[in-house]
C-alpha cells in the first residue's frame, strides 16, 4: 500500500472512475452503460470521468468509453492482465487508486464485477454497496427520483444529517430482501466511495465521436509479477450455444410455473410469440430451477433486470423477486388462469385464462394486426 | 486436513414479507432458513469429508437463534461449529461482518491443506461480498461462483461460472471457493445425525473472545461503524392497475392486438 494512503482523509479524493470491463478484448456493454452514468455523477460532483480498463492490448478499445463521456481513460496492459484473475486486478487496480485517489469508484455488477470490487474495497478500506440500480450525487435528483421512484411522502421529510454533507455524497439505491425493500446506501467516512450496478439498468448515451477522439489515454504506473498471481487459469470456455440476449430485447415473453402441465408445449408457445414480435423468450426463477430453461432466461432479482417495450409474462403469478427483474417494462401483458395473481397488479393488460389457449389466439391476433399495418 | 464453511440464517425472502410501516422489515413475521447458497457449500465440505474422512466446521455470525441453524448443519454431518454473536456485532455491513468472520476463522485456525467454502450472497442482502472480504481479510486466494471443485493433494481444481461461459482454475490450499447451486444437491439431516447434533462441539464466540484479535478495528464494526449506512429505506411503487380484458378468446386476443397496434407498440 502506497504509504500516503488513508480511506479516512476525505479531502484527497477528487474524480469518478469506472472499472470497464473487457473480455477477450471486447468492452463488456455494461461499461458503456456505468460510464454514461458516471458522466451524470461527474457533472453533479463539477469532477472528471476517467475509466480504468485493465487487460492486454487493448488500446485500440480504450477511446470508444471517450464517446460515451470519459475525459480520460486509465489504461493498464500487461500479458499477465490477458485472462481476469482476482489476484491481478485487485492489486493493479488498488495500487493506482492508492496513487491517484478517486472519490467514487463503479464496476458493473457481473460475475467478474462481484468478485473484483468486495476484494478492492476490503484491501481499500472502503464501503461498497452492491448491486444499485440507481445512483446519484445531487440532492434533488435524488428527491425527485424518490417522488416516482419510492411510495414515502417526500414532501414532509428530513433529508439532512449531521454526520455528513447529502448534497455531496453518493447516495447508492438498491434493492434488498429479494425486491421487497429498497434501500440507499451512504458512505460518508472513507473513500472511494464504492459501488457495484446492476447490468441493464442504467441507461447508454448516445456515442460522440468527437468527444472519443479528444478522450486523453494515462498509462499510470503499475508493479505486476507473475507470483503475485496464486490462482492459474487452465481454460476460459465461451458457452456453446448462443445465449439469450434479454438486456438488448425490445419484446420478451416469460414463462412461468403455468406451463408445468406441458412444459415442451408452453415454451414453444412463447417462442412462436415472441418470434412474431421480434423478441427472445425469459423465464421466472421456478423455469429455471426445474431445469425448463438455461439460466441465462431468467428474469427477477436473481436474474436479470429488463426493460424492453413489451413483456409478455404466460403463466407467471408474479412473485416480488421476479417482478423486481421487469415491473420497469414499457407495457406488461400478462396471461394467467388465476385471476387473483399478483402479475395482474403492475400489468397494463391482464387476460385471465389458461396460456395454452390463449397464446396460439394472441399469436394470430398479433400476426393479423401486423399484417393490417 | 478441515473444510471451515460460513454460513448464514436469513429470512425466506421467497415467501410472504412483511414490511412494517417505517419501511423496515417484519423479520418477526418471518420464516428463517439456512441460505441455499451455503446449503450448497456445506453439502460440497460433506462431500470431501466423504472422500477423505477431513472435518468439517461450520461458522456463523448472527443472534443467538443461530444456534438452531447449526445444529441442524451438525445433524446433515458437520462436526463441529461456532456461533459468533455479540450486541456489538449487531448491524455491521459487508466490511464489518467480513474482518469479524475473518477474526473468528483465524481464532478457529485455518492451514496448509485446509479450505474455506462459503456460499456465494445470502438471499436477504443478495451482496454477494462477504466471501471475498474475508478472502482479502485473511490473504486467502479466492474462486467465486463455483460449479464444480476437484481436490487433489493441495490443489483444487474449480469450474468457475461466467454468465457467458465458465473458467476452470486451479489454485494451491489453503483457499476460499464461493458455491453456487448448480454445484450439488444438499442432502438431508440422517436420524442418526439429529440424534448426535446436541453432542457434538458448539463454540461461541463473542465480543470478549474476538476483540483484541488484530484483524479487529473496534470502530468499523456494528452499526455504527461500518462504513455504509443505511440512508433511507422504502418499498417501491406499486404501479397503477392496468386494464384486466373481459373474457379469455379470439376477440379478447384480437382487441389486445388492435389496442397494441393503435399505441404502436407492436
Amino acid at each position: 500500500m502506497a504509504s500516503n494512503f488513508n480511506s479516512a482523509d476525505i479531502a484527497a479524493f477528487k474524480n469518478v472512475w469506472v472499472f470497464c470491463e473487457q473480455r477477450q478484448g471486447k468492452m463488456m456493454p455494461t461499461s458503456f452503460e456505468l460510464i454514461s452514468e458516471g458522466r451524470k455523477l461527474a457533472d453533479e460532483l463539477g469532477v472528471e470521468l476517467c475509466g480504468i480498463l485493465l487487460g492486454d492490448n487493448v488500446e485500440g478499445i480504450a477511446k470508444e468509453l471517450g464517446g460515451y463521456g470519459a475525459d480520460k481513460v486509465y489504461l493498464c496492459e500487461s500479458p499477465l492482465l490477458k485472462d481476469y484473475t482476482t489476484d491481478a486486478y485487485t492489486k493493479v487496480i488498488c495500487d493506482v487508486i492508492e496513487d491517484i485517489k478517486p472519490e467514487i469508484l463503479l464496476f458493473g455488477a457481473s460475475n467478474i464485477g462481484r468478485d473484483l470490487a468486495p476484494r478492492c474495497a476490503a484491501r481499500l478500506h472502503t464501503g461498497l454497496c452492491a448491486d444499485c440500480t440507481h445512483l446519484d450525487v445531487d440532492l434533488n435528483g435524488y428527491v425527485n427520483f424518490l417522488r416516482t421512484g419510492s411510495s414515502l411522502d417526500v414532501d414532509n421529510m428530513n433529508f439532512e444529517s449531521k454526520l455528513f454533507d447529502v448534497n455531496k455524497n453518493l447516495k447508492m439505491t438498491r434493492p434488498a430482501f429479494g425486491g421487497h425493500l429498497m434501500a440507499t446506501i451512504v458512505c460518508p467516512r472513507f473513500r472511494p466511495a464504492m459501488a457495484t450496478v446492476r447490468p441493464g439498468v442504467m441507461k447508454k448515451r448516445p456515442y460522440d465521436e468527437a468527444k472519443a477522439n479528444a478522450v486523453e489515454i494515462i498509462r499510470p504506473e503499475f508493479k505486476l509479477a507473475a507470483e503475485d498471481i496464486k490462482t492459474e487459469v487452465l481454460e476460459v470456455v465461451k458457452a456453446a450455444k448462443k445465449l439469450v440476449d434479454l438486456i438488448g430485447a425490445d419484446y420478451i415473453v416469460s414463462v412461468g410455473r403455468g406451463i408445468s402441465k406441458d412444459v415442451e408445449g408452453g415454451i414453444k408457445l412463447a417462442e412462436e410469440l415472441a418470434e412474431v414480435l421480434g423478441g427472445v423468450v425469459g423465464g421466472s426463477r421456478a423455469t429455471i430451477d426445474s431445469g425448463w430453461l438455461s439460466a441465462d432466461h431468467q428474469v427477477g432479482q436473481t436474474g436479470k433486470t429488463v426493460h424492453p417495450k413489451v413483456y409478455i409474462a404466460l403463466g407467471i403469478s408474479g412473485a416480488i423477486q421476479h417482478k423486481a427483474g421487469m415491473q420497469e417494462s414499457e407495457c406488461i401483458i400478462a396471461v394467467n388462469k388465476n385471476e387473483t395473481a399478483p402479475i395482474f397488479e403492475i400489468a397494463d393488460y391482464g387476460i385471465c385464462g389458461d396460456l395454452f389457449k390463449v397464446t396460439p389466439m394472441l399469436i394470430e391476433a398479433i400476426k393479423a394486426a401486423k399484417a393490417a399495418k | 486436513m478441515k473444510i471451515i464453511v460460513t454460513v448464514k440464517q436469513v429470512p425466506d425472502t421467497s415467501g410472504k414479507v412483511a414490511v412494517n410501516p417505517d419501511g423496515t422489515l417484519n423479520r418477526a413475521s418471518m420464516q428463517t432458513i439456512t441460505n441455499p447458497d451455503d446449503m450448497n457449500a456445506v453439502e460440497a465440505a460433506l462431500k470431501l469429508k466423504d472422500e477423505t474422512g477431513c472435518k468439517v466446521v461450520a461458522v456463523t455470525m448472527g443472534p443467538p437463534p443461530a444456534e438452531g441453524m447449526l445444529r441442524e448443519l451438525m445433524a446433515m454431518g458437520v462436526d463441529e461449529s461456532y456461533l459468533v454473536s455479540a450486541r456489538e456485532f449487531g448491524g455491521s455491513d459487508t466490511f464489518a461482518t467480513s474482518q469479524i468472520l475473518a477474526a473468528a476463522i483465524d481464532t478457529i485456525g485455518l492451514e496448509e491443506g485446509d479450505l474455506l467454502f462459503a456460499g456465494r450472497q445470502a438471499i436477504d442482502g443478495d451482496t454477494a461480498q462477504v466471501g471475498p472480504q474475508i478472502g482479502e481479510k485473511l490473504n486467502l486466494p479466492q474462486i467465486t461462483y463455483a460449479a464444480d471443485i476437484q481436490k487433489e493433494g493441495n490443489t483444487v481444481t474449480v469450474k468457475r461460472m461466467l454468465e457467458d461461459g465458465y473458467m476452470t482454475i486451479r489454485v494451491k490450499t489453503p483457499c476460499l471457493v464461493t458455491c453456487i447451486k448448480e454445484l450439488n444437491t444438499p442432502r438431508y439431516m440422517s436420524v442418526n445425525g439429529v440424534f448426535e447434533a446436541y453432542s457434538k462441539p458448539m463454540t461461541v464466540l463473542g465480543f470478549e473472545q474476538l476483540k483484541d484479535h488484530p484483524l479487529i478495528e473496534v470502530d468499523t464494526i456494528g452499526l455504527k461503524g461500518s462504513p455504509t449506512n443505511i440512508f433511507k429505506s422504502f418499498t417501491p411503487p406499486q404501479k397503477g392497475v392496468g386494464m384486466m380484458l373481459e373474457g379469455a378468446d379470439k376477440d379478447t386476443c384480437e382487441k389486445l392486438a388492435g389496442l397494441l397496434a393503435a399505441k404502436h407498440i407492436i
